[in-house]
C-alpha cells in the first residue's frame, strides 16, 4: 500500500519539522551566544580574553554593581507597596477596593518603556510637569524631581514591578480559609498579630516570589533603563549590552562574554523561584474548606483608599494623562493652553503622512502575528508529543521549548545575531529574524498554554479516530485541533500581544527597512520627538485594545456556539 | 481468530501484564474479568495497538499484529475500540462522529449516507442523528459509541469496561444490547469488565485475571460452578474458604496437580439441616453473628478449628447466638482449587 505508507511519512516529516524549527529557535542561538563570547573578534580562535577585557574594566564592572542596585531597590520597593495592596484590597472592607484590581491590572499591561517615557514628561529635570508645578508653587531654581537618574528609573520600573507581588500575594490570601486566622484569634491573639505571625507568613511563598520576579525583570529590563539611563550616562548590564552593540563595529564577542553572567543569575534565581513555590509545607493554602471574612479597618477604611490609590495614580493615571496630553499637542513644550497648540496633528502624521511610522505599525502587526502563528503552531506540534510521550526524550524537547524563558531578551538578541547574521542562515537585515526572535521570546508561553489545553482533553477522544483508521496528524487535525480551537486563539494573542510591544529584542535586530512600532518609538525618543513618541505609544495600545476587544468578541461566541 | 502468545509488558519495576497466552475464537465475545489493576485494560491497550509489548506476540488469522519488534499502528488494525468515557467527539453531531471512519476510509457519499443511517437504525438512534453529543444522555452516547465502532464493520470490537460509567438500570439494559448487537452482527468481541455481572451476560467465555496473569478461561457456567483457583472462587460470587486436609473433609475431586489446595464452597451451599440425602461432611461450631435479610438469613459459625464460614441458610432457619451447632457440607459441592 504505497499511499498509505506516504501518508506515514508525511505524518513523522511534520513532527521532525516541528523538531527542527524548535533546535533552529533555541539551540542555535543559544549556542552560538556561547561560541562568540569564547571567540577572538578578529581571528575566530577561541579565547577568554573577551571575559577578561570585560570584567577586569571598572568601566564595564560599574554597570553590574548599578544593575544589582537598581534589582534590589525595585524589588523591595515592589514587595513592600504591593503586599500591603494585596491585602487591603483581598482582606479588608476598605472603599472601593474593586477599582483597585483593575487599575493594577492596566498598569501590568502597560509596557514599561511606555511609563518610562510618560514619566520623563512629569519629571524631568527642568521641563517636567511636577517639576513645573513645584518651582510655581514653592519658587527655586530647581525642581526636586530628577527621572533621568538611577533613583528615577528605580522609582519607574517599581511602578510597573508591583503588580507582580499584588497579583500572587493576592491570588494567596483569596485562597486562605479564615479558619486559619480564627484559630488564631480563638487563642487570644489580636488582628495585628495575627496578621502578622499567620497571615503574612502564610503568604510568605508568594512574596517571596514577587521579590524574585521584580528582582529578574529589572535585571533584565533593556527599555526604561534605555529610556532614563543612558541620557543620565549611568550605565546598567543591559544598556551597556546595547551600547557594545551599537558601536560600529558591533563588538559582539565582547558583548556575548558580558551576557552570560547576566544569563547565569536569571536561570539560578529562577530555579530557586520554583524550588519556593514547590515547598510542600506551604500546601495549607488551598482552594477548599473556607469562609473569608474580611478585615474590618474602622476609621481607617478612607485613609487606606487614599493609600492604596497612590500606586495606580502614578503607574496609570498620571502616565496616561500625560502620554494623551503630550500626543494631542503640536509643541508639547508650549502647554496645553497655548492657542491652536491641542491638534489631531500628530495622529494624523503617524497614521497617514509619514512613511516610516506608518511602515512601522503595519510591520509591527504582520511581524507578530507570524511570529504568533510559528510559535503556536511549534508550540502545539511539541506540546503534542510531550503531552501524548510519542518519542522517548520527550521531556527534553519540552525543556528546550521552555528554555527561552530565562533568557532576557537582549541576550536572545545577541544569540541571534551571532547566529543569524552570517551565511548559512543569513536572517539579519530581512523581518525574518525579528519574527524569529519573537517567535522565540515566547514560545514558552505558547508551549505552556498547549500543554495544558492538551492536558486537558481525553486521550481517548483521539484513540477513537485511531482504531477508526486515522493516521497521527489526520486526528490531530479533525480531532484534536477544533477541540483546541479557542485554547490556541487565546495562545496565539499571548504570543501575539507581548511580540507587538517587544522592545529588547528589536532594538538591536532591527533595521531601516525593518522598523517596528517600539523601535520607531525608541529612535524618536532618542531625539527628543516627545509628541510623537506619544502618538505611538497611545497608538500601540490602542491597537493592543482593540485586537483584544475583538478576538474576545470571537471567543465567546465560538463557545456558546460550540456550548 | 486472535492468538495472544507470552504476551507481556512491564512499567519500569510492575509487570502489568504477565506471559499470557488467550485465544479469541472467530465470532466469540471474550470478556477479561478481573479487579482493578489486574492488567485487563493494558492487555486490551496492546491488543488495540497504543503499547508495545516487552515480549510475546499478538496475531490475528495468522497476521502478526504485535511483538516487541514492530507494532502496526492502531489506525491500520481492522479493530475498534469502546471507550470507557465513550469518546464521543464533542464537536461533532451524532452523523458526523458515526460517519468518521467512513469518511477515513474514502468511501462514495451516497454509502457513507446509508451506511449511518442503518447502523442508527440499529442503535435506535435514527432520530438524533443531527444533535450534538451533550444533547444526549449516558446510555445515548454509548449508543453512539458503538454505531461509530461498528459501521466500519471492524474484524473485532473491543470494549473497555464499556457501561461503567452508566448507572444501575441502563447498564442492565445496555448488557443485553450489547449481546444483542453481537448476535446480530457476529462480530469478535474483547470485552474488559470488572463487574462479573456483566461478563456473564455478555460473554461466551470469560478470563479471569490477577496480577497481570489468567487464573481461569472458561465459559461463565464453569468458572462460577468450577473454579480452578481460590482467586477465581472468591472473585466470582462469594466463597468459603477451609483447608483442605483429606482426613477432614471428603471432596468432589481430590486434586490432581502438585501444589498448595484449599477447599471452597459457596455460602447457599453450606447447610444447617441434615439433607435427607448425599454425603456430606460434618463440622462442629458456634454461631458468632446472625441476621436476616428477609429472602435468607445470614449465618457466621466459627468452626473448631477457628476457620469461619458464612450460610446463607433459608430464612425459616432459626439458630440463637453463641448456640452449638452441627454444618453439612456436601461433598459434591466442596471443590478444591489451588491456592
Amino acid at each position: 500500500m504505497p499511499a498509505v505508507a506516504w501518508r506515514q511519512q508525511a505524518g513523522w516529516v511534520v513532527w521532525i519539522a516541528a523538531a527542527l524549527v524548535l533546535l533552529l529557535l533555541v539551540l542555535v542561538p543559544l549556542a552560538w551566544l556561547a561560541l562568540s563570547s569564547f571567540q577572538d573578534p578578529t581571528t575566530g580562535a577561541l579565547t577568554l580574553r573577551n571575559y577578561v577585557s570585560t570584567f577586569s574594566k571598572r568601566i564595564y564592572l560599574e554597570p553590574v554593581l548599578n544593575s544589582f542596585k537598581l534589582a534590589v531597590a525595585v524589588a523591595a520597593i515592589a514587595v513592600l507597596v504591593g503586599t500591603p495592596l494585596a491585602w487591603v484590597v483581598s482582606r479588608t472592607d476598605m472603599p472601593g477596593r474593586r477599582l483597585i484590581r483593575p487599575l493594577v491590572l492596566a498598569a501590568f499591561v502597560t509596557p514599561s518603556f511606555l511609563g518610562a517615557n510618560a514619566w520623563i514628561f512629569l519629571a524631568a529635570p527642568n521641563s517636567g510637569w511636577l517639576n513645573r508645578i513645584w518651582l510655581a508653587l514653592f519658587g527655586g531654581e530647581h525642581g526636586p524631581f530628577n527621572v533621568f537618574s538611577l533613583p528615577g528609573a528605580t522609582f519607574v520600573i517599581a511602578l510597573y514591578s508591583i503588580p507582580y507581588t499584588f497579583t500572587l500575594v493576592s491570588g494567596t490570601l483569596e485562597l486562605m480559609s479564615s479558619e486559619l486566622e480564627d484559630a488564631a484569634t480563638t487563642l487570644g491573639s489580636g488582628t495585628w498579630r495575627t496578621t502578622w505571625q499567620v497571615t503574612l507568613p502564610l503568604a510568605l511563598p508568594a512574596i517571596l516570589s514577587g521579590f524574585l520576579l521584580s528582582f529578574l525583570e529589572a535585571l533584565e529590563l533593556f527599555g526604561p533603563p534605555a529610556f532614563l539611563l543612558i541620557p543620565a550616562r549611568q550605565q546598567v548590564m543591559t544598556t551597556q549590552l546595547y551600547l557594545f552593540f551599537s558601536q560600529f563595529p558591533p563588538q559582539l564577542e565582547v558583548a556575548a562574554a558580558y551576557a552570560m553572567p547576566l544569563l547565569l543569575v536569571t536561570i539560578c534565581l529562577l530555579f530557586f523561584q520554583r524550588r519556593i513555590l514547590g515547598r510542600r509545607r506551604f500546601v495549607t493554602v488551598t482552594g477548599k474548606g473556607g469562609v473569608r471574612r474580611l478585615t474590618r479597618l474602622g476609621t481607617w477604611r478612607w485613609p487606606a483608599l487614599g493609600l492604596a490609590l497612590i500606586p495606580p495614580a502614578l503607574s496609570v493615571i498620571l502616565p496616561y494623562g500625560a502620554l494623551l496630553l503630550v500626543s494631542l499637542e503640536h509643541v508639547w513644550g508650549n502647554g496645553p493652553f497655548a492657542p491652536g497648540n491641542l491638534t489631531g496633528y500628530w495622529y494624523r502624521w503617524a497614521i497617514l503622512d509619514n512613511a516610516t511610522t506608518r511602515e512601522a505599525i503595519v510591520h509591527s502587526l504582520e511581524y507578530s502575528a507570524g511570529a504568533a502563528t510559528i510559535a503556536v503552531v511549534v508550540a502545539t506540534l511539541v506540546a503534542y508529543m510531550v503531552v501524548r510521550r510519542m518519542v522517548p526524550l520527550t521531556s527534553l524537547l519540552g525543556f528546550t521549548a521552555m528554555a527561552p524563558f530565562v533568557v532576557p531578551g537582549i541576550v536572545l538578541a545577541i544569540g541571534f545575531f551571532a547566529a543569524y547574521s552570517h551565511p548559512p542562515i543569513l536572517l539579519y537585515g530581512t523581518a525574518g529574524i525579528l519574527i524569529a526572535a519573537y517567535s522565540t521570546r515566547f514560545l514558552p508561553i505558547a508551549f505552556s498554554n498547549a500543554s495544558g489545553i492538551l492536558r486537558g482533553i481525553n486521550v481517548d477522544l483521539e484513540n477513537a479516530a485511531r482504531t477508526l483508521g486515522a493516521g497521527r496528524i489526520h486526528t490531530l487535525l479533525s480531532v484534536t485541533v477544533p477541540l483546541l480551537r479557542t485554547g490556541l486563539l487565546t495562545g496565539w494573542l499571548l504570543v501575539f500581544i507581548p511580540a507587538l510591544r517587544e522592545l529588547s529584542a528589536s532594538v538591536f535586530l532591527f533595521t531601516p527597512r525593518t522598523q517596528v512600532v517600539t523601535t520607531v518609538i525608541f529612535d524618536f525618543s532618542d531625539a527628543g520627538n516627545y509628541e510623537a513618541v506619544s502618538t505611538m505609544g497611545v497608538l500601540m495600545m490602542l491597537i493592543t485594545l482593540l485586537i483584544v476587544v475583538v478576538a474576545y468578541r470571537f471567543i465567546g461566541r465560538e463557545v456558546t456556539r460550540a456550548r | 481468530m486472535i492468538e495472544i502468545v507470552g504476551l507481556r509488558k512491564t512499567y519500569g519495576d510492575t509487570v502489568a501484564v504477565d506471559s499470557i497466552d488467550l485465544e479469541v475464537r472467530d465470532g466469540e465475545v471474550m470478556a477479561l474479568l478481573g479487579p482493578s489493576g489486574c492488567g485487563k485494560t493494558t492487555t486490551l491497550q496492546l491488543l488495540a495497538g497504543f503499547l508495545a509489548p516487552d515480549a510475546g506476540e499478538i496475531r490475528v488469522g495468522g497476521r502478526p499484529l504485535s511483538s516487541p519488534h514492530s507494532v502496526v499502528p492502531p489506525e491500520r488494525r481492522n479493530m475498534s475500540l469502546i471507550f470507557q468515557s465513550y469518546a464521543v467527539w464533542p464537536h461533532k453531531t451524532v452523523r458526523e462522529n458515526v460517519a468518521f471512519g467512513l469518511h477515513v476510509r474514502k468511501l462514495p457519499r451516497q454509502e457513507i449516507r446509508e451506511r449511518v443511517l442503518r447502523i442508527l437504525d440499529t442503535v435506535r438512534l435514527d432520530l438524533l442523528a443531527d444533535r450534538y453529543p451533550d444533547e444526549l444522555s449516558g446510555g445515548q452516547q454509548q449508543r453512539v459509541a458503538l454505531a461509530r465502532a461498528l459501521v466500519v464493520e471492524p474484524e473485532i470490537l473491543l470494549l473497555d469496561e464499556p457501561l461503567s460509567n452508566l448507572d444501575a438500570n441502563l447498564r442492565e439494559e445496555m448488557r443485553f444490547e450489547i449481546r444483542r448487537l453481537h448476535d446480530a452482527t457476529g462480530i469478535t468481541m474483547v470485552y474488559v469488565t470488572h463487574d462479573q455481572g456483566e461478563a456473564m451476560v455478555i460473554a461466551d467465555r470469560v478470563a479471569v485475571m490477577n496480577h497481570g496473569r489468567l487464573e481461569q478461561v472458561a465459559p461463565p457456567e464453569e468458572v462460577y460452578e468450577r473454579p480452578t483457583t481460590r482467586f477465581v472462587a472468591s472473585f466470582i460470587g462469594r466463597t468459603n474458604v477451609l483447608v483442605y486436609e483429606p482426613s477432614r473433609l471428603e471432596v468432589a475431586q481430590a486434586p490432581v496437580s502438585p501444589g498448595k489446595h484449599v477447599v471452597c464452597i459457596r455460602p447457599h451451599e453450606v447447610l444447617l439441616d441434615e439433607p435427607p440425602n448425599g454425603r456430606c461432611n460434618r463440622l462442629a461450631g458456634r454461631v458468632v453473628r446472625t441476621a436476616y435479610l428477609g429472602e435468607t438469613r445470614d449465618f457466621e459459625v466459627e468452626l473448631d478449628s477457628g476457620e469461619r464460614l458464612r450460610i446463607l441458610a433459608p430464612p425459616s432457619t432459626r439458630r440463637t447466638l453463641g448456640e452449638q451447632v452441627e454444618v453439612f457440607l456436601p461433598v459434591q459441592s466442596c471443590r478444591v482449587v489451588s491456592e
